[in-house]
């Protein structure tokens, strides 16, 4: 005969914190729904403990999500468990803009000796670039970038301790960067205070040029606070300063300016375009994630940035997640960005050498861009299996639209004929497909 | 009217910092947060490849969360 359960007796996770499976504590609470003896393991890992549930109380377990999902919640919205092994391979496709990159990613993760997980990623972008700005300066050309980091978290009670080095190659570029965070678990781990540093050092290079190589060195420092606030509602706040000092203009990128001969009115002049050597930024971002009524979450951010070549951007994000049928997870996506120009940018400048700065960068003019996107997901779950959990398809479509408010539209086969009409162009505007296509293994 | 409402604020203060805020959400009350699809960051591969995707493309950088930035490249 069943007892009647008390209110406050129900399955009871003491602590949520980094041993919170050697502290997890259900107790015997015979509802209808677990009319099953008391458990406890104070020893036992998430996969040792769910080797010890037997297996019809698995499947009730996994129908009834509340402990399943409270011990995922590890992996989710505290950092004092360490992140969950898996590997994923990415195929990923961007075309727009006269611009095609596409390439593979795999990232690894494992964990060992309880207290460490080990991380490595391996990325190459494929560029094969018509852009407009190549094509109104120079040639189409194809190129590789290839990026590899490593990367090593330790976990010590509520605190989390990650660092780790990335390096990133091209023909005229090379970029390193090792980065350290510590995360720190507090206020009944409902709060979560993360502190980063990263620092890069980049050598630029000239194709054609073997006399030239410039640094640039970065540092970033990053703040984050993530707050649980109810029982269904996550939210965070972050805050990243970046400072970049040496070469940061781009060696092959010109800037026009009107052709000072009276008889070439409408036509223009090349020059190269001079950056400052500092930059300085500052970001704030806050977002939200909700989870609605039925099982399904809604994700919302914010995000302002200022830096000190005056560009100023807003980004707001939404996003919808609804899982269905068991197996499947979709999601819905809308984006919206806007920046300023940087202060030292023109679409056209009145005189070469005009001031000491001078860009034509279409990513420092004042714009706008809009990304609607959708994911679709396949999971499977592999109860019996030994060495795999579960797996995951995914693919994912992203559309980004860009209208550039100052950036000018050159006719690469009029310029600078009879039929120039420098300054006057459209202004720019194109689409961007974004793709990717993966494949995840929980181990 | 505004005397009576400043005191009664300030007693609440006061009766605030006896009162230590204890957190207010249970580690039983959690289940919700602990589907994965509560995860600001569910899928690091995919989120990194978007933040480099518009890092790359826009004038704006850092704070995105997560899996973010720092790449180091153009």
């Amino acid at each position: 005969m069943q007892k009647e359960a008390p209110a406050e007796a129900v399955v009871a996770i003491k602590s949520m914190n980094s041993k919170i499976y050697n502290k997890l504590l259900i107790q015997r609470y015979p509802t209808p729904e677990f009319s099953y003896a008391r458990l406890r393991n104070r020893h036992a890992s998430q996969r040792e403990l769910s080797r010890t549930l037997s297996r019809s109380l698995r499947q009730v377990l996994a129908r009834s999500l509340s402990l399943v999902i409270g011990i995922c919640f590890c992996g989710t919205a505290l950092s004092s468990v360490l992140p969950e092994d898996r590997a994923d391979v990415l195929y990923h496709s961007y075309d727009g803009g006269g611009v095609s990159i596409n390439g593979p990613s795999v990232l690894v993760r494992k964990g060992f000796k309880k207290k460490y997980s080990a991380s490595a990623n391996y990325y190459v972008d494929k560029v094969s670039s018509a852009s407009i700005d190549v094509l109104t300066t120079a040639s189409e050309y194809t190129e590789e970038r290839t990026e590899y980091s490593l990367g090593l978290d330790y976990l010590d009670n509520k605190t989390t301790l990650s660092t780790g080095y990335g390096r990133s190659t091209e023909n005229d570029y090379d970029a390193q960067t090792v980065f350290f965070n510590l995360s720190q678990d507090f206020f009944g781990d409902l709060t979560t205070l993360s502190l980063g540093y990263s620092q890069g050092s980049d050598v630029v290079t000239q194709t054609g040029n073997d006399d030239f190589s410039e640094k640039v060195n970065r540092k970033n420092y990053k703040l984050s606070l993530t707050q649980i606030l109810t029982q269904n509602f996550i939210a965070n706040v972050s805050y990243e300063t970046i400072t970049d000092q040496g070469y940061l203009n781009n060696p092959y990128r010109l800037v026009r300016f009107r052709d000072p001969d009276p008889d070439r009115e409408g036509a223009h002049v090349f020059e190269q375009e001079r950056y400052p050597s500092t930059r300085t930024s500052d970001a704030v971002s806050v977002r939200g994630i909700y989870y609605l009524p039925y099982r399904a979450a809604l994700k919302a951010e914010y995000r302002y940035y200022a830096d000190s070549w005056a560009i100023k951007a807003d980004t707001f994000g939404i996003e919808y997640r609804h899982p269905f049928k068991e197996h499947w997870l979709a999601e819905f996506r809308v984006r919206q960005y806007s920046q300023t120009g940087a202060d030292f940018f023109s679409d056209l400048f009145e005189r070469g050498n005009s001031q000491a700065f001078l860009a034509r960068d279409k990513e420092l003019s004042d714009f706008d861009s809009l990304t609607l996107g959708a994911t679709i997901s396949y999971e499977l779950k592999f109860k019996h299996q030994k060495i795999l959990e579960r797996m995951a398809v995914t693919f994912a479509y992203d559309r980004i639209n860009f209208d550039y408010d100052e950036f000018r539209e050159i006719d690469p086969d009029t310029q600078n004929t009879d039929a120039a009409i420098s300054g006057t162009e459209p202004f720019y505007s194109f689409s961007a497909n974004v793709i990717r296509f993966y494949v995840s293994a929980w181990y | 009217m505004t005397r009576p409402l400043l005191c009664l604020l300030a007693i609440a203060l006061f009766l605030s910092a006896c009162v230590p805020i204890k957190p207010w959400v249970k580690p039983y009350q959690r289940n919700k947060l602990a589907d994965p699809i509560m995860s600001f960051d569910h899928a690091p591969i995919s989120s990194a490849y978007m933040h480099h995707v518009y890092q790359a493309r826009e004038g704006a950088r850092g704070a995105e969360g997560g899996s973010g930035g720092g790449c180091g490249c153009n």
